[in-house]
């Protein structure tokens, strides 16, 4: 599969790299106040969610693929993990409605081509891949395809 | 310039009860001449979303770490860093953060390299703080530089390596991680990234106090009394050990060697921060997997 960054994803990603140092900090933090709260079918259901290990506050992820395989993302992270809020929002508004396909071409390196490693660190940076890993990994789960030979 | 203690008959049982405040007394000494207020935290965002009035921020990940090399800033860079947030090296520092302050006690622990002498915690940290309604704002206060002088960093007294580590093996050493973590268990889980290290387990003889243990629901540390049951009746310390703590890269472990260190009074107790991700990657270093210091074989 040929690997490229969906295209909501790639303005976020453009947005930050329009912005230098802190102001790449304050975007992130927008990120993190827009994330929406879980609809009430997962509200009330927490253990239909996947917890994301790789990040050390409790951040939890569910992804939905419809008849026409188009994609949903929901997460949740405390207000206290900011950080971990804003990598979520980032991917719930940047891979949403997007097909299958497109959420499976992301490159899972994309968290580091932010522009955000050296601001906040490679290990925080390391929990977003997480996240991503995990979505794509309930996409092929939820749309039946077949993970690609390692 | 010394600022006075909190004399809190809630820590006098401590070993060094100096090392701590509470919310009321740090509130009541926000604006005292020569205290500065440090926040650390995990999530390098949370400051911004509102702090203690006054308080700066440090971040371990981006400000304390080298950029290039896995270590520390050196001395001149720490005291460029110190300056830059007009920080002088006789100002009493109180480290407050998230996580009933995991950061601000690895903070501590990094500042304590470079040996600045007046640093404390304020027990509870971020989250009681807030839950006490004691005042946060998003506004930064700007603080004049200040000429922290360069100061060489001890990694002698406080610190591990590798090689001190391995030396130690047979010496009393806390594993400070989850009991997974401990046993060897969470390397197994297929098909999930795994971070850090290459092999699960735990370095032998030393014993399992997670760190969490030392704390109550609301952050604050045990009575001393529940922290003697805890490490010395539980995990076998005896006053006077020379101690090391250990966990996956060291900021939990500071968390252990702060209460080890100043509320159970022991002198000798070093931070191996290299930790897990380093000596669970490290070739032919001896692992043992299980719930035992020594491991499955006990």
């Amino acid at each position: 599969m040929t690997e490229s960054v969906p295209p909501v994803l790639s303005d976020i990603r453009e947005g930050f790299h329009e912005l230098s140092g802190n102001d790449r900090l304050t975007f992130l933090l927008e990120f993190a106040n827009e994330l929406p709260d879980l609809p009430a079918r997962y509200a009330d259901h927490p253990e239909l969610l996947e917890r994301v290990e790789e990040c050390q506050s409790p951040v939890f992820i569910f992804v939905e693929v419809d008849a026409d395989a188009r994609v949903q993302v929901f997460a949740t992270a405390p207000r206290e993990a900011p950080t971990t809020r804003g990598f979520a929002s980032i991917l719930v508004q940047g891979l949403s409605s997007c097909s299958v396909e497109e959420v499976l071409s992301t490159p899972d390196d994309f968290p580091s081509t932010l522009g955000l490693t050296e601001l906040i660190s490679p290990l925080r940076v390391r929990g977003m891949s997480g996240m991503l890993a995990r979505i794509k990994r309930q996409v092929r789960e939820r749309a039946l395809v077949v993970p690609p030979s390692e | 310039m010394t600022v006075t203690f909190d004399n809190s008959e809630h820590f006098a049982a401590y070993a060094h009860p100096e090392s701590l405040v509470t919310g009321a007394w740090l509130e009541a000494n926000l604006s005292t001449p020569g205290l500065v207020v440090i926040e650390s935290d995990e999530d390098v965002l949370l400051y911004e979303t509102g702090h203690i009035p006054g308080a700066v921020k440090v971040d371990w990940h981006t400000e304390l770490n080298d950029a290039i090399v896995r270590d520390y800033l050196d001395g001149e860079a720490f005291a460029r860093l110190m300056s830059a947030k007009g920080i002088s090296r006789d100002d009493t520092l109180v480290f407050y953060g998230d996580k009933s302050n995991w950061w601000a006690t690895y903070a501590l622990w990094v500042f304590k390299l470079f040996g600045h002498a007046d640093v404390r915690i304020l027990d509870g940290g971020r989250d009681k703080w807030i839950a006490d309604g004691r005042p946060v704002t998003t506004d930064v206060t700007p603080r004049a530089e200040s000429q922290y002088p360069a100061v060489e960093r001890d990694d002698s007294t406080l610190r591990a390596f590798l090689a001190d580590t391995r030396a130690h093996i047979g010496k009393p050493m806390i594993d400070v991680r989850s009991p997974e973590e401990y046993s060897g268990e969470r390397t197994h889980m297929p098909s999930y990234p795994e971070e850090g290290a290459l092999r699960g387990g735990h370095i032998p003889g030393a014993a399992n106090v997670p760190w969490a243990r030392a704390v109550n629901e609301d952050g604050t540390f045990k009575s001393r009394d529940q922290l003697e049951d805890l490490y010395l009746r539980d995990a076998g310390l005896t006053p006077g050990d020379d101690i090391i703590a250990y966990c996956r890269i060291g900021e939990r472990s500071s968390h252990s060697w702060f209460v080890l260190t100043y509320l159970l009074g022991f002198d000798g107790v070093r931070n191996y921060d290299g930790s897990w991700t380093e000596w669970g990657s490290a070739v032919r270093v001896p692992i043992v997997k299980g719930v035992t210091p020594t491991g499955n074989a006990a």
